[in-house]
């Protein structure tokens, strides 16, 4: 497999002027002739269908559940990055574009962060014309804050409901070319594999959630923007729905999977109250802006918190970092608290929470300015735990959120497969080894709306692709696969449900391959999927049939492949033996527990190639190039 | 403790449907309505039965795609909460707890307590966006909008899109829904070259859906679980006489 990034040469910020010079552009009569697969409807999905049939395109659009309306990314709280500098604080793109390297930890494309803040300015313009109800200033101009890691105010928001109102603008424009007959949706479905003619990606077979039925289209091109893979833990931030099912098809179908190993773990959602837990919920990292992280300064203090004098609390994030203090990236935040709750200093019940206190604020800003800024977060917390926010700190503890990793991109944000693009967290591209909080939003929708339509023309103009359909070999040959695992499911009627064995592998992923990482633990969970694996196929009960709703069977199918997934995270956790970003090896840390890069022999993406369901994959590596943001020990000291 | 769920079970669309009684042991009151319905769920599909059907993605309130009546009230007794944020606590060893789908013309059961409200989607499809092509847009200070009326416009767009008013409203009406979309767009300046055209296009698709006409019943209001206000479809109404009365048609 040749990894050819297709970065065009030049100096960074003119990279992204010189490619759209380059891609050759497809004629405006012609582009109703193509025809565009886009799986998804979240930020990336979208933005990417309404935006092609904008252009002219003839867009299909897939999504699981029963409205484009509710992908994953509605449920993000705090805020979109941008270079707007409208604080004139000092930001800039070239500083959003460092930060993002840097907060990345020196792992991402540096051509593709540059181009991500190049374009963010324009999402803003976008999203406002769409009339997306963004915070604003008594002046009626936008209002910023500052949002976890950047020492700028940068972060749009709408309320705490920031995801929400974006992805209802991209639905709305979504629905727009609905409307007007160049989108066609197609809701409750799942993608079950892609369909590749003569080497190119040309369609998809789903699987319709409601009949049961299987079901073939065929495109020109196939474009996967369907999320990140966290819920391979069981226990994360993410939806229900959230799988890895479409990208682990593709990559089977021969696109390589880059970083799985890189995941981030969010410092602050609220703690596992039991074993019934079926999903963490997030508390917005803004919260951080005005909420102190605190704990006992002696381990074992059980008394409650309005009890424990200043003198007697340990502001621990203050105290080791006090340039930045509440406002370390993610991975430094999360690990911090472990290492506070291993020395037995964690609060609540469980003792695995740490408190995040607001009292300050309320008597610096007042309660009425932080109900404004954080209104339904504190409503959220209070439903959720029955605790006044108001009234007493909150809990928090860090829990799986979102996943770097993801299928490979090259800058165009095409797959090792052509014709097979690869849009939002579901691709490796611009995070690196840990994301900025209000960075994914900016993402998504920077591949949707300003990348895709570029580069999917050029691949256009540039390729000789005759009409492919449904009724050819390579549907029926791919519908008959997806039947036939769904058979199999169907026959075993062991003695274990599916959310059981998501349980099992869930458990062994947090606890071997969470928040940190050794040799020891990584071999034992390689050695462990493959067992839990076999048992799934042996010992499954999956009650109903195939051909009605029946989300056991969706369930199943799902875990199937996770089971499979998660032994190629782990695998490429193993590998990677550096610490970096939200992967912490534990034989790679400084003498003060921070992550310590291998520069030297680990400044590589590791991109997986499947070999086949009975051999190992092979690791391929693209070497990453820092020619302006200078490899640095991050330090937030 | 211990309750008794009587959950509505249907085999499909056209399928007769009734309430089963399941005896369900809540090892704790933290955990939610829904992981109630999980754990009777592993119950019965280790026994080898089919496990009840029920709509649900983020759990945390904002998808809008848990969609129970609980106890005979859209989203359960909790104010301001979807169904997935309703807790165990709420309830009281030996309660009976009913769970029904949303019920309206417009939503046909899909299965047991799952329906389908696309008619909201092809609703949205008439009118429920600004039209701004990608590119054309011009810098987003260059058009400022008051605080107020931003505020305003967020309050109406915190709308999920879960069709709770449906559900509650004796007509059946989506004018909550349909009012939250048109105010948000009124209240914007954004929203202004299409006025008119909005109001009109999206009133007719939800005739044409099969949703009613609101009479101030407000059942709507009271179990949003986003408190989008009734005050949203005064508005809807005064934009649409307004319509009437500048438009030609
Ligand atoms: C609680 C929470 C809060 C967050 N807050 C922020 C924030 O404040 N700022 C920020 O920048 N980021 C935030 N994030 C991250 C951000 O929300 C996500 O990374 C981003 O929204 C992902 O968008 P997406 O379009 O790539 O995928 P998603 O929104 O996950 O959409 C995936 C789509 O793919 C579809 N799909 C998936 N699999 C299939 C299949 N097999 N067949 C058919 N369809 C399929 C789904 O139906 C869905 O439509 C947050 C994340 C979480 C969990
Ligand atoms: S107005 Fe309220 S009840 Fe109606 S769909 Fe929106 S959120 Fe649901
Ligand atoms: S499951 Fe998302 S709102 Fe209830």
């Amino acid at each position: 497999m040749k990894l050819e990034s297709k970065t065009p040469d030049g100096p960074v910020e003119k990279k992204w002027d010189k490619a759209r010079f380059e891609l050759k552009l497809v004629n405006p009569a012609n582009k109703r002739k193509f025809e565009v697969i886009v799986v998804g409807t979240g930020l990336a999905g979208a933005s990417a269908g309404a935006s092609l049939a904008e252009l002219g395109y003839q867009v299909k659009v897939f999504c699981i559940q029963d409205s484009p309306r509710r992908a994953h990314s509605i449920a993000a709280q705090g805020g979109i990055n941008a270079a707007k500098n409208y604080p004139n604080d000092g930001d800039s793109i070239w500083r959003l574009f460092y930060d993002t390297v840097k907060g990345g930890d020196f792992r991402a494309r540096e051509a593709n962060v540059y181009r991500l803040a190049q374009v963010s300015n324009a999402i803003i313009d976008h999203c406002v014309a769409q009339g997306v109800p963004f915070a604003r200033d008594y002046g009626g101009t936008l209002d910023n804050r500052s949002f976890g890691g950047a020492q700028v105010s940068r972060t749009f928001y709408a309320r705490g409901q920031t995801g929400q109102q974006l992805l209802l603008g991209a639905y709305a424009s979504l629905m727009r070319q609905v409307g007007l007959g160049s989108v066609k949706m197609f809701s409750r479905r799942e993608m079950m594999d892609v369909v590749l003619v003569d080497g190119a990606a040309r369609g998809i077979v789903v699987r319709n959630l409601v009949t049961g039925a299987f079901e073939s289209y065929a495109a020109h091109a196939v474009l996967l923007c369907t999320g990140g893979y966290s819920n391979a833990f069981f226990l994360s931030t993410n939806a229900n729905s959230c799988n890895v099912g479409a990208a682990w098809s593709a990559y089977k179908r021969g696109a390589a999977f880059a970083n799985p190993c890189f995941t981030q773990i969010h410092p602050t959602c609220i703690p596992v109250s039991g074993e019934h837990q079926s999903k963490l919920t997030l508390m917005s990292e803004s919260l951080r802006n005005d909420g102190r992280v605190w704990v006992p300064k002696s381990s074992g203090d059980r008394r409650s918190p309005d009890l424990i004098p200043e003198e007697e609390r340990d502001y621990y994030l203050e105290r080791i970092y006090p340039s930045f203090g509440n406002l370390v990236p993610r991975d430094v935040a999360s690990r911090a608290a472990k290492r506070i709750i291993d020395e037995g200093r964690g609060v609540g019940k469980t003792g695995l929470a740490v408190y995040l206190d607001f009292a300050d604020a309320f008597k610096r800003r007042g309660v009425g300015a932080i109900k404004e800024e954080y209104g339904n977060l504190f409503d959220m917390y209070h439903h959720l735990t029955d605790e006044d926010p108001y009234q007493a700190p909150m809990r928090i503890y860090p829990a799986v959120h979102y996943t770097m990793g993801g299928l490979w991109v090259d800058y165009n944000l095409m797959t090792t497969i052509p014709g097979l693009f690869c849009l939002g967290e579901a691709n490796f591209s611009d995070h690196g080894g840990n994301r900025l909080g209000a960075s994914a939003l900016m993402q998504g929708l920077a591949d949707g709306y300003f990348v895709i339509p570029y580069t999917l023309g050029g691949y256009f103009a540039a390729s000789k692709l005759p009409k492919a359909d449904p009724g050819q070999q390579a549907f029926k040959e791919a519908e008959s696969g997806a039947a036939g695992r769904v058979k199999k499911l169907l026959s075993i009627k062991g003695k274990r449900t599916p959310v059981s064995f998501h349980k099992e592998l869930g458990s062994l992923m947090w606890d071997n391959c969470g928040m940190s990482r050794n040799a020891k633990g990584l071999s034992e969970a390689l050695a462990r999927i493959p067992k839990i694996r076999e048992e799934f196929w042996r010992n499954i009960m999956v009650t109903g049939s195939g051909s009605e709703f029946n989300q056991t069977l969706e369930r199943a199918h799902r875990v199937a492949d996770y089971l499979e997934f998660a032994e190629l995270l782990v695998r490429d956790a193993f590998e990677r033996r550096e610490s970096c970003g939200g992967h912490f090896r534990e034989e790679h840390q400084t003498p003060d527990n921070e992550a310590k890069r291998d520069d030297a022999n680990f400044c590589h993406v590791s991109v997986w190639e499947h070999q086949g369901p009975d051999r190992d994959p092979v690791l391929h590596k693209e070497p990453l190039k820092f020619e302006h943001a200078h490899l640095a020990q991050r330090s937030y000291a | 403790m211990k309750v008794t769920l009587r959950v509505w079970r249907q085999t499909g669309p056209d399928g007769p449907g009734r309430l089963v009684s399941y005896e369900a042991e809540v090892p704790s009151t933290d955990m939610s309505f829904l992981e109630l319905l999980d754990t009777v769920n592993e119950g019965l599909i280790a026994k080898g039965e089919d496990a009840i059907a029920f709509d649900h993605d983020c759990r945390e309130g904002i998808c809008g795609m848990c969609s129970q009546v609980i106890d005979g009230q859209p989203h359960g007794p909790d104010k301001a909460a979807a169904t997935c944020q309703l807790h165990m606590r709420r309830f009281k060893d030996g309660d009976v707890i009913t769970a029904e789908p949303f019920r309206a013309k417009a939503f046909p059961v899909v299965k047991d307590l799952v329906v389908d409200r696309s008619a909201l989607d092809r609703v949205m499809t008439c009118g429920g966006f600004v039209s701004v092509n990608t590119g054309a847009a011009v810098d987003a200070n260059a058009v400022l909008v008051p605080k107020d009326d931003a505020e305003k416009a967020m309050d109406a767009a915190a709308c999920i899109g879960c069709g709770a008013c449906v559900a509650a409203c004796p007509n059946a009406a989506a004018m909550l829904f349909v009012g939250a979309k048109v105010s948000q767009f009124a209240l914007l300046p954004q929203g202004a070259p299409e006025r008119v055209r909005r109001v009109l296009s999206m009133r007719k698709a939800m005739d044409k859906e099969g949703f009613g006409h609101c009479s101030n019943e407000a059942e709507c209001e009271a179990v949003c679980p986003k408190e989008v206000k009734i005050s949203n479809i005064a508005r809807l109404n005064r934009e649409f006489i307004r319509a009437l009365a500048v438009s030609d048609g």
